[in-house]
């Protein structure tokens, strides 16, 4: 049997050859893969924990996704191997996309990664299913003080009253201003303290004004960390109750929060969901035609690379019946699984001690997440005081998430545009959703 | 008569496998084994996890056919079954374009015939998700090429890849023309095939150009119209990544314009309800079998030499 060079004439027999083994078999191998562990086999193994004698001979690999987060961490692991020569450390990056599902492979044959960063959406399916280790220990042995972090990042990572990750850094929502845009049009700068009334009417005004430019005041769109989670929140509503078990879309004060983006579209305060799903709000701000963008601390890279970035101040997000932002932050966990968890611990207290998070604050790569350390943010954009997204903490509530959080995420995007784009009421929608999502959380 | 390619089965009973005695075999054995190991081995587990629910980190629990039944009242299922068919159906759109296309620069004296052909190839062998996002930036509603070319024609185009519908047609049109090449290059070489002679006497005859291109060209390309015809069906059935990167994975519009592989994706990576995602998987590999086993017997009426 020779192979058959292009030129040959097809036969039957090439073509069924071909399909079958190019198509048919193509469509399923994608799918199958190791199922062999049980979950939830493992358990606290970290209830006492003691900091590696310092001539500790291990190897540890640490997991993580941010390319450019790496030279910080590089230089923490430094400051780390002089005190612990004996214990190598690996940097894993693999880019954020495949993380997840890398991960969740990794997870099933107990071969994760010794330590490595946790985010809010994942963090309670790996602590549910017992592939991760909590703190307790470190805790009780005072070395690790949760009250050095933001309240509400330990009650991200805390799943029924015990704490798995020290939080490594945070990020809050601001409104990003383009105050080249207010002047253009004659707009009143906003002030910390403003109101959702003066955030609409602002909106509204310069996209009456600038229209003809192409310019809009403000912008909605289907992220919900940097739009309707927080108004939810301000409203006195809530994406899902504390303990994670009911959606709370469908609660009054929710239903106000989306009501909010509904109106500020309707009143073209904000270019359309599908301007918004073509263009997202991020890409309007940086190329000059939107006034105002609500956006996290982490958009300061994008912002600061574009033109605008010389026009640009922050805001505090305006005041519903309270003020509020969502805040989320990466931390540190430890695998169950590691076959170092003396080692591996002590690189997560390491990593969690004032000295690592002043280092990785200084370097600028993020916010780091222990109280004291953060001020070099607030001036790390030339001419623009960050301190707004430092403040926020104080009035900061979780990041929303449940053991399967990805699931009912997806059905927020493709339920709420509807409300928003006016197309059905919002109370009918939010209905809808809150009985979906409920369906299946009871499925958790 | 010159000779044709044969579609017939070879008419001898002892089996033609054994013919040659066992070394053939185990030249073959190497590839057998990887693909046994790769494919047909996770095939089989697809098909019994789909019988199975899933935890999250592996450990399956048997469910008989819970998931079939589950998925048979899913109304997605036939929504992605829908826009997949509609997919596949513009693709196939390609393969006439493709056959005119291979016969022109097939034409003898054509100049540049490489160039075209080097041009008409790239959009194959240039990376889906690079392509794609191209494309994602010129169907922009608001600042995308495609609207502005339609705009100096006095055409106010739609927001592409933001309106159900819409959607499903744009990210089809990218998948005709990135398939184009490869049809082209399966067809020229059967274009190659065929015997400078028969046009030759078709000419004399009195044959027109057109004359010869339906009479000659396109009965003896039959073959690999066909191939072309199966390989198309089966990858629009297997369409996924140029509509995840075309519309992105926060576009409001995929939910409802999602193809049947991007159903698997999202139950099972997604949703994590991972003997759920086999069963659709099952349901997908059924359906291209089912499709292409149809497409081998209408062959019959319209394959030259069958």
């Amino acid at each position: 049997m020779s192979t058959r060079p292009l030129g040959q004439p097809v036969t039957r027999r090439h073509v069924l050859g071909l399909a079958a083994s190019i198509g048919l078999a193509g469509a399923l191998s994608g799918c199958g893969s190791n199922g062999g562990s049980t979950p939830g086999a493992s358990s606290g193994s970290a209830s006492t924990y003691a900091a590696a004698p310092t001539d500790l001979q291990a190897q540890l690999t640490y997991g993580l996704w941010d390319q450019t987060q790496v030279k910080a961490v590089k230089a923490n692991l430094a400051e780390f191997a002089k005190t612990y020569p004996g214990i190598k450390v690996a940097v894993n990056v693999t880019p954020y996309a495949d993380y997840w599902t890398k991960l969740q492979t990794q997870a099933s044959s107990d071969t994760m990664p010794d330590l490595l960063w946790m985010n809010g959406p994942n963090f309670q399916l790996y602590a549910a299913n017992g592939k991760i280790a909590p703190i307790t220990g470190a805790v009780s042995a005072g070395a690790i003080k949760p009250a050095d972090y933001p309240a509400a990042l330990n009650d991200l990572y805390t799943l029924d009253g015990v704490q798995y990750g020290v939080p490594k850094d945070f990020d809050t929502i601001g409104v990003w201003v383009n105050q080249a845009i207010f002047s253009q049009a004659g707009v009143a700068l906003p002030k910390a303290g403003w109101t959702w009334d003066d955030f609409q009417t602002t909106a509204s005004q310069i996209s009456d004004k600038l229209k003809s430019k192409g310019i809009y005041g403000a912008a909605g769109g289907m992220d919900g960390q940097t739009t309707y989670y927080n108004t939810i929140l301000q409203a006195g509503g809530e994406v899902i109750n504390a303990d994670g078990t009911a959606s709370g879309f469908d609660n009054p004060a929710s239903e106000q929060g989306l009501e909010f983006w509904h109106q500020l579209i309707a009143s073209g305060g904000s270019p359309n969901m599908k301007q918004l799903t073509d263009t997202p709000a991020d890409q309007w701000f940086v190329s000059g035609r939107l006034a105002m963008y609500w956006g996290g601390s982490w958009a300061r890279t994008e912002i600061a690379d574009a033109p605008v970035a010389k026009d640009v101040t922050v805001v505090p997000l305006p005041v519903g019946t309270q003020q509020a932002t969502v805040i989320h932050g990466v931390s540190n966990v430890v695998a169950a699984s590691s076959k170092n968890q003396q080692a591996a611990q002590t690189l997560q207290v390491f990593l969690a001690g004032k000295e690592a998070q002043q280092q990785q604050g200084d370097m600028g790569a993020v916010i780091p997440a222990f109280t004291g350390t953060q001020q070099a943010f607030a001036s790390s954009m030339k001419g623009v005081d960050l301190s707004v997204f430092l403040d926020a903490v104080s009035y900061a509530k979780p990041f929303p998430v449940s053991k399967n959080s990805a699931a009912w995420n997806a059905l927020e995007t493709s339920m709420l545009p509807d409300a928003f784009d006016g197309s059905k009421p919002v109370a009918e929608v939010a209905g809808d959703l809150a009985t979906k999502m409920n369906a299946l959380l009871a499925k958790e | 008569m010159v000779s044709l390619p044969t579609l017939r089965a070879p008419v001898t009973r002892r089996p033609a496998a054994l013919r040659d005695g066992v070394w053939p075999w185990v030249f073959v054995l190497p590839l057998f084994l990887g693909i046994a190991v790769f494919y047909l081995w996770p095939i089989l587990q697809t098909a019994y996890y789909s019988l199975t629910t899933w935890g999250v980190f592996g450990g399956s629990t048997f469910t008989g056919l819970a998931n079939y039944a589950q998925l048979a009242a899913d109304p997605q299922l036939l929504l992605a079954l829908g826009n997949t068919l509609l997919y596949t159906a513009i693709v196939l759109l390609g393969v006439p374009l493709a056959v005119y296309l291979a016969s022109l620069l097939n034409l003898p004296g054509l100049r540049f015939a490489a160039l075209y052909r080097v041009l008409f190839f790239l959009p194959y062998v240039a990376m889906p998700t690079a392509v794609a996002m191209v494309w994602r930036v010129m169907f922009n509603g608001d600042f995308g090429l495609v609207n502005y070319l339609l705009g100096l024609v006095g055409v106010d185009g739609p927001y592409w890849t933001s309106t159900p519908g819409f959607a499903m047609a744009a990210v089809a049109v990218v998948g005709l023309w990135s398939s184009l090449g490869f049809s082209m290059i399966i067809l020229g070489a059967g274009l190659k095939n065929i015997p400078p002679e028969l046009y030759e006497a078709a000419e004399l005859d009195g044959a027109s150009p057109w004359r010869q291109f339906r009479s000659v060209t396109v009965p003896l390309l039959t073959p690999s119209i066909f191939f072309v015809t199966i390989i198309s069906v089966i990858s629009s059935f297997q369409l996924f990544d140029l509509l995840y990167a075309i519309l992105g994975s926060s576009n409001p519009v995929l939910p409802k314009s999602m193809s049947l592989v991007y159903f698997f994706y999202r139950e099972g990576f997604v949703s994590n309800d991972k003997g759920y995602a086999a069963a659709i998987a099952m349901v997908i590999f059924l359906l291209i079998g089912i499709v292409t086993a149809l497409q081998f017997r209408l062959q019959r009426r319209w394959v030259h030499g069958g």
